[in-house]
């Protein structure tokens, strides 16, 4: 046979098989990132170099003003504020991690393969779902180093192997939420360059939380917003499971949270990938 | 599957498409028996690639009932994605892929074992004349290759209609005439094609069938032949030394048109033998000078200058 024949599938074949599709998209995500390596390498240098600058350059002076609030903050200096602010950076990784997400969204979405994904009988969402679990494996590789990293610069994290199982999880299911989420800001934003400026919010947020100075310090209105926006329970759960210390209902905050920015990021994606093109 | 035999692979009916308030497709109608090549001919917006895009389930019709592949495209379009290939106007290949990953790709897609996936791959390689490249990532490739790619990709899943949008715009020569021949190996396996083209003499080399597409709408429709009948638009152009002779050959021959600026006249021809030597022998008979004479067959613009009226800066001079 040296040309394809009149041969069409069966109506049984007209089955779609989500799973082995996303598994496919997956693999095609992984490799496209293996080939462009220059992006997970900025990924992963953004909070390296944040978590330099905090540990050695504001560390000193930020360690001394921790106090009795935080504990272990009273004994002060650079090696206390090692630890404080470690799993924010670590959660820093995460949202660079997702903002690459959306710029690869963006890039691919650009890509006449995506019009040819379209008009071809698979499931529609391995397309979005191989993504997905692209930028999850290699947002939890980026922390991996992070952390190393973090260690390495003074980081001590009490946690047990339970603890650490903990976290990882937690982490997981943080990065799962804001992937999809920027799944979707990649797909809104139309171009490379707005998909790299949209989720910088993401970044920004955990200055406006717990994770680099306790709440406490700020004026009153910035206060409020630290306490009551996601990332503040996010960090705390972090940095209690990783200090092996009680996490209390923060944690339930927390993956609420998740929850609903999953669901919401999920749903949008959806139906931003299923539109019908303006054009 | 025999139903598809006797019913059109595809057959359309009103189909209507507007962006906003500009209407791209005025009910247009178009019907492709199975296991033929049918060609849509226009100029750029006439509303080609939008057709083709309704046509391979990427856009909703407004209005209009299409079956393609004997399935309908708004109720079942899953089925129709099944059956269909899509090779667009501009490549879908994965650019950080290589090209034997790309068509990997596909067959996962198609679900199909592995061992039979990378003989797929390695066959349409070669077939494709791909081999060489193989391991390089699309990227690399010329504008020929990836085109090559692009249809190799879309031939993993079997399709039994395949739409090739301006397969051969932005290619050389001879990257040409590859494609036409891939084109024509294909049809000669059974598979249905719907092209688009600019290109009179694309549609003119593969099509059974041609319809000629304007502002939306099917303006005509037929065998080259037939279309080729239709439109009076070969014609012998003529070059003078200076204005007299012009003059002088307009007077003679009436029916004519300024080609433009130059110092030439079009007259209309079927190219024969016979129609030359009566225009030679009037002008001889009058002893007008002509520099240069050169016969011109039917092409594109000819086809719009018949069927459309042609632009009006054309139309002025015409007497």
């Amino acid at each position: 046979m040296s040309t394809p024949a009149l041969s069409g599938p069966a109506p049984a074949a007209l089955r779609l098989h989500p799973l082995r599709d996303s598994a496919t998209m997956l693999r095609r995500s992984l490799r496209r990132m293996l080939r462009y390596p220059s992006m997970t390498v900025t990924l992963v240098a953004m909070p390296v170099v944040f978590l330099l600058l905090f540990v050695y350059v504001f560390g000193g002076t930020l360690g001394a003003g921790l106090g009795g609030a935080v504990p272990g903050g009273a004994a002060g200096g650079r090696a206390a504020y090692a630890n404080y602010v470690a799993p924010a950076i670590i959660l820093m990784t995460v949202t660079a991690a997702v903002q690459g997400t959306a710029i690869t969204i963006a890039m691919d979405l650009t890509e006449g393969i995506i019009a040819r994904f379209r008009t071809m009988h698979i499931a529609r969402v391995s397309v979005l779902t191989g993504h997905v679990l692209g930028s999850l494996i290699q947002a939890m590789l980026s922390v991996v180093v992070v952390t190393a990293v973090a260690v390495l610069v003074g980081f001590r994290p009490a946690a047990g192997p339970g603890g650490w199982l903990a976290a990882a999880g937690f982490l997981a299911a943080v990065t799962f939420a804001l992937v999809w989420l920027a799944v979707a800001l990649g797909q809104v934003s139309g171009s490379v360059e707005t998909a790299s400026n949209l989720p910088m919010p993401l970044v920004l947020l955990p200055f406006l939380g717990s994770g680099f100075v306790p709440t406490d310090s700020m004026p009153a209105g910035l206060r409020w917003f630290a306490e009551y926006q996601p990332f503040t329970p996010i960090i705390e759960t972090l940095r209690g499971l990783l200090m092996d210390e009680p996490v209390g209902n923060d944690v339930w905050l927390a993956l609420a949270w998740c929850a609903a920015i999953a669901l919401g990021g999920y749903l949008w994606s959806r139906w931003l990938f299923n539109r019908e093109p303006a054009r | 599957m025999s139903s598809t035999r006797t019913r059109p692979a595809i057959a359309a009916t009103g189909l209507r498409k507007s962006f906003g308030d500009q209407v791209v497709l005025d009910g247009v109608d178009l019907s492709v028996p199975a296991g033929t090549v049918f060609a849509l001919l226009g100029a750029n917006g006439a509303g080609k690639t939008t057709t083709v895009r309704i046509l391979s389930t990427l856009l909703g019709a407004d209005a209009g009932d299409v079956r393609v592949a004997g399935h309908d495209l708004a109720r079942e379009p899953d089925a129709v994605r099944a059956a269909i290939g899509v090779t667009g106007q501009f490549s879908a290949v994965d650019n950080l892929l290589t090209g034997e990953e790309n068509l990997l790709l596909m067959a996962d897609l198609h679900h199909l074992p592995r061992a039979e996936g990378r003989r797929l791959a390695a066959r349409l390689l070669g077939q494709f004349d791909l081999t060489d490249a193989a391991r390089k990532p699309a990227s690399t490739y010329s504008g020929g290759m990836r085109r090559r790619l692009d249809l190799a990709m879309t031939l993993v899943g079997d399709p039994r209609v395949i739409f090739l949008d301006e397969p051969t715009t932005g290619l050389d020569p001879r990257s040409r005439r590859n494609m036409w021949q891939l084109v024509r190996d294909l049809v000669a396996g059974g598979v249905t094609i719907f092209l688009t083209t600019q290109y009179l003499e694309e549609a003119d080399e593969l099509a059974d069938r041609i319809a000629v597409l304007d502002r939306g709408r099917v303006i005509a429709e037929g065998t080259a032949e037939e279309l080729k009948r239709r439109i009076p638009g070969g014609h012998v152009r003529l070059r003078f030394a200076d204005e007299q002779g012009l003059d002088a050959a307009r007077r003679v021959l009436g029916q004519v048109t300024r080609d433009g600026d130059a110092l030439a006249l079009r007259v209309p021809s079927d190219g024969s033998l016979r129609s030359l030597r009566t225009l030679l022998g009037r002008l001889d008979d009058q002893a007008v000078q002509v520099d240069e004479l050169s016969v011109h067959t039917p092409d594109l613009d000819d086809v719009f200058l018949a069927l459309t009226g042609g632009p009006t800066d054309e139309k002025v001079t015409i007497r």
